[in-house]
């Protein structure tokens, strides 16, 4: 049995404009000691999505889902208290900004121990060795100083290892990262990355790494989700996604990075994403498509079946993507 | 021959901090030592981790600061505070973040007017308004997007704002910084056809600070890589990407994550951080992080030096003898 399953997710905010559907029929599931990547540009729903499996959205929220349980249980209808039991003990969260998500008034130790009083049996010294522990198994030198500094003492990568040390403190079931390295620098990207795989090789963890790099998508990932606009448009186990894209969008995507271009010119994706007020009737995408026709723009897309990357998309691409370039 | 747009030689800039009542003061080595050129219609990136020194370039380079070491010049004019005003004109910007560097409570035109108001301001109105919308066809924007203020843009749209501002008043040099790291992939391809276009139409020479390594590979003709305030090596795109001579560029071209999951690397993993620019290590500066570190490294500073494919390293790759 799968260790989160979602299905058929959807997200309504509420706003000046009316509501707003940041979320759209989503269905994710991870298996323990699996990687999932899910890939998608800014307002294409990623984080939300996983914020709304945690429940750590804001009232203006609607959040409604077919299915939402994690390890057995259902998280659709756990009151608060029960809620708060699971999230931060058995699901932990790593959000992109270090420094703005640890508290700059409490030591990083303190922040650490915060975390183990709340779920766990310990007693006071029994919660400064595990912090000194989780200080060390994220790679922090000379834990024992480090655990007296501030977050404003020590370096964004720092930062980013004290916030896995949390998550990372009642050893959690499923781990779900944010842009965990995007505001990092290259060479404490490849460090943080190397961590995150090594803890969840060793603890058989679930991770959920949210991301807009398909680099780091590349390098880490066993599946990939693709996002756009709130939908679901592919789901494919990694080394499948980059050689055979079946949903134009990713295809698309993978085509201008620069690292894949073969001449001068990018290959582009005209357009932008839709908003609030200009969602197109049928296919999401359709306005931006190379291959939408009047089916397209009119009716909405079927799921595929798996073998064809459970592309949303009434014409999935068949081909593999090198041959299509030629 | 023709003359290069810029030319930098040990261009140095120390901030002096600190310095209370108790405590001395402290200089911190933003940037040392710089020497480059760049020709017309060719583009210099210059790439490096954050704190190495590049946006500190480009303030030099764009007449905000004052080098406190060195010399540039542009266009033959060197770049000294009695010619910044004339100069100001050749040399223009686009920063990293859209939705920071343009004006919320202007119009889409008086924006991209505003240089010409202050650098020529002989110009009638009529006129001004003409060339606007003549640079606003040119960056793609539509002309009714001339009465609309930057909220109502995407990220792209504003960049392409930025592009039109900073190309009004026909500059040879464009320093970008990062131009293209707060956009989204999509979009992203579609301001870097923008600017390669542009350049080949304008003759533009490009100054790229970028910590992306893919894209330099993409948009640039040479490359200098940064760490910690200084030059660590220099040469043409095909030569610091193809063979890479500084340990630190090896490392930093490991680091990067490549789109290609079939492809297993053996990455080199660099120990620790960079070292603060208040404290920079006597020796080579990349010594306490690199793994082919000797003791020579740590007492003697390796110079850059004046070849083609230059790497400031004792023990630089590729000419393995130990």
């Amino acid at each position: 049995m799968a260790l989160l399953n979602i299905r058929n997710l959807s997200v309504d905010f509420a706003t000046g404009g009316g509501s707003f559907r940041a979320v759209d029929g989503v269905d994710v599931t991870v298996e323990a000691g699996e990687v999932l990547a899910i890939v998608g540009e800014s307002g294409s729903g990623k984080s939300v999505s996983m914020l709304a499996a945690m429940g750590l959205l804001p009232w203006t929220a609607t959040v409604t889902a077919d299915e939402l349980t994690f390890d057995g249980k259902d998280l659709r209808n756990l009151s608060p208290s029960a809620r708060r039991k699971v999230i931060g003990r058995d699901v932990a969260m790593i959000f992109q900004e270090p420094m703005s998500s640890l508290n700059p008034c409490f030591t990083v130790g303190f922040q650490i121990r915060e975390a183990l009083a709340q779920h766990l049996n310990l007693d006071r010294a029994a919660r400064k060795k595990r912090a000194l522990e989780l200080m060390e198994m994220v790679g922090i030198p000379a834990p024992e100083k480090r655990l007296n500094a501030f977050p404003h003492q020590l370096s964004g990568g720092m930062n980013q290892r004290v916030m896995i040390a949390m998550a990372i403190a009642c050893g959690p079931k499923l781990l779900i990262a944010d842009e965990p390295t995007t505001a990092l620098d290259v060479t404490i990207q490849a460090q943080i990355l190397d961590l995150l795989t090594g803890l969840q090789r060793d603890a058989g963890m679930g991770l959920i790494l949210i991301t807009h790099d398909m680099g780091v998508v590349a390098e880490t990932a066993h599946r990939v989700a693709v996002q756009y606009a709130g939908w679901k448009v592919e789901d494919q186990p990694v080394k499948d996604l980059f050689q055979t894209p079946h949903h134009p969008y990713t295809a698309a995507l993978l085509a201008a990075l620069p690292e894949r271009a073969t001449e001068r010119r990018l290959p582009t994706i005209p357009g932008v994403v839709p908003g609030q007020f200009d969602r197109p009737q049928g296919c999401l995408f359709s306005p931006r498509c190379a291959f939408a026709d009047d089916r397209c723009r009119s009716t909405l897309p079927p799921v595929q079946p798996p073998e064809l990357g459970r592309a949303r998309c009434h014409y999935p691409l068949m081909a593999p993507a090198t041959e299509e370039a030629q | 021959m023709t003359q290069p747009v810029v030319t930098a030689r040990n261009l140095s800039r120390h901030y002096e901090s600190g310095g209370g009542m108790f405590s001395q003061r402290q200089v911190v080595r933003a940037l040392s030592e710089a020497s480059f050129s760049i020709d017309p219609g060719k583009t210099l990136a210059v790439v490096g981790e954050s704190g190495c020194g590049k946006s500190t370039l480009a303030r030099l380079i764009t007449l905000i600061e004052e080098p406190t070491a060195g010399e540039f010049t542009i266009c033959g004019t060197p770049g000294v505070p009695e010619n910044w005003d004339s100069l100001r004109s050749q040399v223009q910007i686009v920063f990293q973040d859209p939705y920071g560097s343009l004006n919320l409570r202007h119009r889409v035109g008086s924006i991209i007017e505003e240089p010409l108001k202050i650098k020529r301001p002989d110009m009638p109105a009529a006129e001004r308004a003409s060339k606007a919308r003549e640079m606003m066809e040119m960056v793609g924007l539509r002309p009714e997007h001339y009465d609309r203020f930057p909220h109502m843009f995407s990220g792209g749209q504003r960049q392409r704002i930025a592009i039109a501002r900073a190309l009004i008043l026909e500059p040879k040099l464009l320093v970008l910084d990062e131009p293209v790291s707060a956009l989204d992939l999509s979009i992203q391809s579609q301001v870097l056809n923008l600017l390669l276009d542009l350049q080949e139409r304008m003759e533009l020479a490009y100054l790229f600070i970028s910590h992306d390594l893919s894209v330099v590979r993409h948009v640039a003709d040479d490359v200098v890589v940064m760490y910690l305030g200084r030059p660590v090596e220099r040469g043409s795109k095909e030569a610091v990407f193809g063979a890479p001579r500084h340990p630190y560029t090896v490392a930093l071209l490991s680091a990067t994550p490549s789109a290609d999951p079939t492809r297993h690397r053996n990455r080199i993993k660099l120990e620790g951080e960079l070292p603060s620019p208040l404290d920079i290590p006597a020796g080579c500066p990349f010594a306490p992080r690199c793994w082919k570190a000797q003791d020579r490294c740590r007492t003697e500073r390796p110079e850059l030096g004046d070849a083609a494919h230059a790497a400031a390293c004792f023990y630089p790759e590729g000419t393995e003898t130990a």
